[in-house]
């Protein structure tokens, strides 16, 4: 998308990360709420097209604000920063082919992972859409 | 390193490259374009019909006097004798210990008139050099020319159609440079590049830059940013400075002995002409990896060595690269095993350069 955008119901950390948290999904299994990851329209630009993603196996365990998997572009890596804690549950596996969709569709088609949360309080310390557009102004 | 300056330089593009969207970075303390639209876009226009490019940051140093032969050829490593009137000639500068202080071209302006382009992050240490070793010699002028000259690279098969439209006698050759008049001022037009590509390199005068690159651009140049400046010459193997070269290594491990003339006795010979008789210890090679993948500058190889470049080839649709590698992990075909941030890549040495025309 060649437009800056920040939807609103998204929460945002600073390192350019979205986290969108679903209602518990009975077919993820297991209990607690499940949050949608991905990198901003922000992050995207910065990187530029987006030429290779490995996505990180399910299963594999998120600490927040720390580093879990990252995007390429061809000049550089990035670091992809989890904006919540908790074990991955799915993966999305359509990026391999197709890495140029986390800038297409950053919000949407772009997700990177699902993980189930496991301390949803955590969610407190990260921006609402307001609180992130006026970060990237400053 | 030297602490980065408070404010980065700009070239006399700037305003223009910010107007067309370009991404501006810190390069070598220059306020630079990285890309326009996209890195991959701008690099196949390039590939397959014309790219322009702001290079403006790279330095010139004019060596000029009865004795500027003299003091070209201690300091370079080629056979300055060798370069006619409106000849062109790449070298490397080397320290004593045969180290690279840098890799240069050096065009004859006239009898006792050369032009060597040096590398932006190198410019100050090179004029520094230059002016050094000109001591002593009575009859020779080293000047610095960064501020007079902008230089566009225009690079691609359709570039010489273009910038010929404007020219009024037919471009140089390869391989030399002419002052030709494009849109009423004096032009250097060489026939250089860094893509692989033909095309030419036009020196021009800084206060003209602005009106030479909208009528190239008005006529069909699409901008390209220095990320496929470097993704273009990866593909045909061409040495980056602080990435393939470096004090630390000496032009036989990367692949230039061809370039270094051990007989003219330049600064350095003897440590080169050592280096080729024993045979170095380890060689720059190009490698593809053949899973997915990129690797990168620093990636430590199994079994020794490390890589100096790695993108993803635009042309090639895989993690290309150099490295240098011990003689033994040198020969094209060998496997190589390359740590990219913990996880093991495959990769294989293959012949240079690693993007052929048609291939």
């Amino acid at each position: 998308m060649a437009q800056a955008s920040y939807p609103d119901d998204l929460l945002y950390h600073a390192e350019h990360d979205w986290a969108r948290i679903d209602a518990a999904d009975p077919t993820l299994g297991g209990a607690g709420p499940v949050a949608t990851l991905g990198i901003t329209w922000y992050a995207q630009d910065a990187l530029g097209e987006v030429v290779f993603f490995e996505a990180p196996a399910v299963g594999t365990t998120l600490t927040k604000d720390a580093s879990y998997t990252e995007v390429e572009s061809v000049k550089a890596v990035s670091d992809v920063i989890a904006p919540l804690s908790g074990d991955i549950v799915e993966v999305n596996e359509a990026l391999s082919e197709n890495p140029a969709t986390i800038n297409e569709d950053p919000y949407g088609e772009g997700w990177l992972v699902k993980i189930r949360l496991s301390d949803p309080s955590e969610r407190d310390a990260l921006m609402d859409a307001a609180t992130y557009r006026a970060s990237l102004a400053g | 390193m030297p602490p980065a300056p408070l404010t980065l330089r700009r070239t006399a593009l700037f305003d223009r490259h910010v107007e067309a969207g370009a991404k501006m970075v810190d390069f070598a303390g220059w306020e630079m374009p990285v890309q326009y639209q996209g890195v991959r876009e701008e690099h196949m226009a390039v590939r397959e019909a014309c790219g322009i490019f702001d290079v403006s940051h790279m330095g010139e140093i004019e060596t000029s006097g009865p004795q500027a032969l003299e003091l070209l050829q201690r300091l370079l490593s080629n056979d300055v004798a060798q370069i006619p009137i409106d000849g062109a000639q790449y070298s490397v500068l080397c320290r004593e210990d045969g180290g690279v202080l840098d890799d240069l071209f050096t065009y004859r302006l006239d009898v006792d008139r050369y032009l060597t382009v040096t590398n932006a992050s190198n410019h100050a240490k090179d004029l520094a050099w230059f002016q050094a070793h000109a001591e002593g010699l009575p009859d020779v002028r080293v000047e610095d020319r960064i501020d007079d000259w902008a230089m566009l690279a225009v690079q691609g098969h359709l570039a010489r159609e273009i910038v010929q439209a404007i020219s009024d006698h037919p471009l140089p050759e390869r391989m030399s440079a002419e002052t030709r008049n494009l849109l009423g001022s004096d032009v250097l037009v060489c026939g250089t590049g860094y893509t692989g590509e033909d095309g030419v390199e036009l020196l021009c005068p800084t206060e003209n830059a602005v009106e030479l690159w909208d009528e190239l651009v008005k006529r069909g140049a699409t901008p390209a940013g220095l990320g496929a400046r470097d993704t273009l010459r990866l593909e045909v193997c061409f040495h980056l400075y602080g990435n393939d070269l470096s004090e630390a290594r000496g032009p036989i491990e990367a692949g230039l002995g061809w370039c270094c003339k051990e007989d003219t006795r330049f600064i350095g010979s003897e440590a080169v002409r050592a280096v080729r008789a024993s045979g170095p210890a380890e060689k720059l090679v190009a490698f593809a990896l053949d899973g997915p993948g990129i690797a990168r500058q620093g990636n430590p190889i199994v079994g020794g060595g490390e890589v100096t470049s790695g993108t993803l080839s635009p042309c090639l649709g895989v993690g290309i690269g150099m490295a240098y590698v011990p003689v033994a992990n040198a020969a094209v075909g060998t496997r190589l095993e390359i740590d990219v941030r913990g996880k093991m890549r495959g990769a294989v040495v293959k012949d240079k350069p690693l993007y052929r025309k048609g291939s």
